[in-house]
């Protein structure tokens, strides 16, 4: 097969993978993008965009049979429903499909050249991609590596039968009666909660202290909280031990054996990146851990060699590896660019819902800032009380000198959509008073922004 | 897991020892085969050091400015299976003078800029992460405008709020040429001391000087030349030279006078070991040219002028010249002078007291020209006059042969035909 010869080659066209190619299109530079499944990577096929689906569907049941057991103080009754979870997942499957051909649109309107296979370094310039048709070499002037991450399995819970990752979990056909999640962070705890809506029966065995690690006590309160309400099981400060059958080997917190029966066992104990396959030991890159080093125009040690995204360290988002990919495909374009993003905001989609964008109050006085803190609860936020989710807040963190903002988070229903106003503020520079001064329409949960940052001022109106 | 010893090379020319100038590595660093290690520097030449081997560093045996003695440990490198030991080798093809860039030491009396953070008493985990706030604070458009325009953002002062930059601030200093704001006071007190570690060539210059000075008795004659008919003389033969031949200046007109006077008076061109006791007068004249190059001063040598026209040693001249400012020269063009020739001129400068390139024994110095009244007799005239102003070993040349000598070259000069002439 003849060669290809392009400017820039990019390798995984998940998030960061496609936008640098897109951006690279758009500023002229001749393309190749190779992708070994399919475009969008985990995000869009088995990631944020079908567990979106899953949970926003799985929220829509519960809700529909609140309503049924005749519980709900809205006046409103329905007969009980029925779910055809292959019928969701379909639609989900639907959403994927679209998206999917949705990036590899924006890829040709670029005039990328798309290339699918698997990709092998032969040397830093040099690309080998299996392709269905044989081996078709690629050379490049620039390399980007976008090959993301993958599930950390666990040796003595090997994926297959029962025991299932993120990615099966998301193509159940059925629900499963007795759902055991391993691992209490956030995708566990997302996906059980779904499949605790949609009926299962849910354990969750995280080993450390406290559900939702990276996150403080405060804000994972009202996720616990809304998790025992569900009737989930959570079982902190327990280790998984293994499997017999269908049946989970636990030891609990007290040291104690239990045994926990279940049709699925979900592993989510966190994703590794993807090194392995595609030829990294030929490049000899310098590693930082597990990732590969990268400095702050994400080249790798070797010239001429970026990378982007999962394989590049925390936090594992795609949004971070969207930014980073727009950043060198400028940089490959001869733009003069470092990564100087104050903030990356991170949502976890539990019920309810947490944002974070800039330092925790911990996180801040551990590095040495004094400051202040505004709190303010929804429970005094009318747009919350009239949608019946009164849990959660929003919390500020400042300088105590300036009034910067160093950190905005909050955990509550929808919150999710506040990520920009919070990103935005950091990223602006803002200090408490430009957020207090600015008008926040009524009535909605945005209020609370403002009012965290009065409260921190010292003056809140509605507490 | 083995342990792989490097060794001070052999650089050559019974070189005992060596200056570390550089270091491309620290304990702890992984370093690959053939990647360079470090940078030792002989008689102003510096050779570069590379790993045999591919491991980790263990131990560095020189701090800069070290000097170490040949088959000397280096350093220590683990590697992978056996161990062993290794004289590294200097890789002689790449013999180059380098501007040596000395580390300079932090000053710690800055005057305080920022607003120090106060760290609460009860030590704190330290994260990695630089803090947010030390990074200027400006929104993202104005970061993207001063990254396009190349504008260190911390060099801009913020009149924003909480000193946030905005675009009218980045266009005023852009205004402003992009220079650092002065203090707003005007006048400023600057208490920084900046110390600079002598090492490299400004080491070895400094060590030649002091040898130099404190064992030669210097003497320095200053005679000013006629150099008018040489000028014309020069300007003709520039105006009818080939494309291929160098423009003359007055160096190499200066270099064949010597030649031509060495013949004569020998006992300029010599080299004395003192410590021997013993003059070596030279029959080859090996002139070196005194030459400022980014790193300091190098003396790049025309050898054999004596066997070289004047077009040759125009030409070897420049070529010297730029191969030492570019750190190209090679080890041997750099050394052997019998006799050196430093030049202020284009500077000005009435006279200067050249100092001896040790261990010669004659350093001819040349001042500018310049147009003075010169009385012929019945009047003042125009004359185009230069000084040469030379210095000598007195312990080895009298004043009266320094005398000699000098006014020797004066008439070589004044008179430019007689160069050129067959003796």
């Amino acid at each position: 097969m003849k060669e290809i010869v392009c400017k820039l080659l990019v390798i995984g066209a998940g998030p960061g993978g496609y936008i640098c190619a897109i951006r690279a299109g758009q500023l002229g530079i001749d393309t190749v993008i190779v992708e070994a499944v399919k475009a969008g990577g985990t995000c869009l096929n088995i990631g944020c965009i079908p567990s979106k689906a899953l949970i926003h569907a799985a929220e829509e049941f519960e809700k529909v049979s609140h309503m049924a057991a005749a519980k709900s103080p809205l006046g409103i009754s329905v007969e009980t429903p029925k779910l055809d979870l292959a019928k969701t997942i379909a639609w989900k499957d639907g959403i994927v499909g679209r998206l999917n051909s949705g990036v590899l649109g924006l890829l040709r309107k670029a005039r990328v050249k798309i290339v699918h296979g698997r990709a092998k370094f032969r040397d830093g310039k040099t690309v080998e991609v299996e392709t269905e048709t044989g081996t078709q070499v690629i050379r490049a002037e620039t390399i980007v590596i976008a090959t993301g991450s993958e599930p950390v399995e666990l040796p003595f819970l090997p994926f297959g039968g029962p025991v299932i990752s993120s990615t099966e979990a998301l193509s159940l056909k059925t629900v499963p009666q007795k759902l055991v999640v391993v691992g209490g962070g956030y995708i566990g705890l997302e996906l059980g909660t779904a499949f605790a809506k949609l009926g299962s029966k849910v354990t969750v065995v995280e080993a450390t202290s406290q559900i939702l690690p990276q996150y403080d006590a405060e804000l994972v309160k009202p996720v616990a909280k809304r998790l025992a309400d569900l009737g989930i099981r959570v079982l902190t400060g327990a280790k998984a031990k293994g499997l017999s059958g269908n049946t989970l080997l636990i030891e609990t917190a007290e040291g104690a054996e239990e045994q926990l029966a279940a049709d699925k066992i979900l592993v989510t104990v966190g994703r590794k990146p993807r090194t392995e396959g595609w030829g990294l030991d030929e490049l000899d890159l310098d590693r930082a851990g597990k990732f590969l080093r990268i400095d702050d125009r994400c080249r790798t040690s070797m010239r001429g060699v970026h990378a982007i995204g999962d394989i590049t360290g925390e936090p594992m988002l795609a949004h971070r590896a969207m930014a980073q990919g727009e950043m060198v495909a400028e940089i490959v374009a001869g733009k003069k660019r470092t990564w100087d993003k104050r903030c990356i905001p991170a949502v976890c989609f539990t019920d309810p819902e947490i944002v974070t964008a800039g330092l925790s109050p911990d996180e801040a006085r551990a590095q040495g800032y004094e400051i202040r803190v505004g709190q303010f609860p929804f429970s005094a936020n009318g747009r919350a009380m009239t949608m019946l989710s009164e849990d959660g807040f929003v919390r500020i963190v400042a300088r105590a000198d300036s009034n910067l903002v160093l950190g905005i988070q909050a955990v509550g229903s929808g919150v999710s959509e506040l990520s920009s106003a919070f990103a935005l503020a950091i990223e602006m520079g803002a200090r408490l008073e430009d957020i207090a001064a600015t008008i926040h329409a009524h009535p909605t949960r945005s209020e609370g922004f403002q009012e965290a940052a009065l409260k921190a001022l010292g003056h809140a109106l509605h507490i | 897991m083995g342990e792989f010893i490097i060794k001070m090379p052999d650089v050559g020319e019974g070189v005992a020892e060596a200056e570390l100038v550089e270091w491309h590595c620290k304990v702890g660093d992984p370093v690959r085969e053939d990647m360079i290690l470090a940078a030792v520097m002989t008689d102003k030449a510096t050779v570069e050091i590379p790993s045999p081997v591919t491991g980790t560093v263990l131990w560095l045996g020189a701090e800069i400015g070290d000097t170490v003695a040949v088959k000397a440990p280096l350093m220590r490198i683990q590697v992978a299976g056996e161990g062993g030991e290794v004289e590294a080798v200097a890789m002689a093809e790449t013999v180059t003078v380098e501007f040596v860039e000395p580390p300079i030491a932090k000053s710690e009396s800055h005057p305080p800029v920022e607003t120090k953070k106060s760290i609460p008493s009860t030590p704190v985990a330290k994260t990695p992460a630089q803090p947010h706030a030390d990074k200027p604070l400006a929104s993202p458009a104005v970061r993207l405008r001063a990254q396009d325009g190349g504008i260190d953002l911390r060099q801009v002062s913020g009149t924003g709020p909480a000193g946030r930059i905005t675009h009218d601030d980045l266009d005023q200093f852009l205004a402003r040429g992009a220079q650092p704001q002065p203090a707003s006071s005007g006048l400023a007190k600057k208490t920084a001391v900046e110390e600079i570690k002598v090492t490299g060539l400004r080491r070895r210059i400094s060590e030649k000087m002091v040898l130099a000075t404190s064992r030669i008795p210097h003497i320095t004659y200053v005679e000013e030349i006629d150099v008018t008919d040489l000028e014309d003389l020069r300007a003709t033969m520039n105006a009818t030279r080939k494309p291929d031949q160098t423009k003359l200046t007055i160096l190499p007109f200066l270099m064949r006078a010597l030649v031509k006077t060495i013949d004569e008076q020998p006992v300029v061109n010599a080299t004395f070991d003192d410590d021997a006791g013993i003059i070596s007068r030279h029959a080859a004249v090996h002139i070196g040219i005194a030459t400022q190059t980014p790193a300091g001063l190098t003396v790049p040598v025309v050898r054999h002028a004596e066997a070289r026209g004047i077009w040759d040693c125009a030409a070897e001249v420049v070529r010297l010249a730029e191969a030492a400012r570019t750190g190209s020269a090679l080890r041997e063009e750099l050394s052997g002078s019998t006799i050196t020739i430093t030049s202020l001129g284009a500077m000005g400068g009435i006279a200067t007291t050249p100092i001896i390139n040790h261990p010669e024994v004659a350093i001819v110095g040349v001042n500018k020209i310049m147009t003075r009244p010169v009385w012929d007799g019945s009047q003042f005239i125009p004359r185009k006059m230069m000084n040469l102003s030379s210095s000598f070993d007195h312990r080895v040349v009298d004043g009266w042969d320094a005398a000699t000598f000098v006014q020797r070259i004066k008439a070589l000069l004044e008179t430019p035909a007689l160069i050129f002439i067959e003796s």
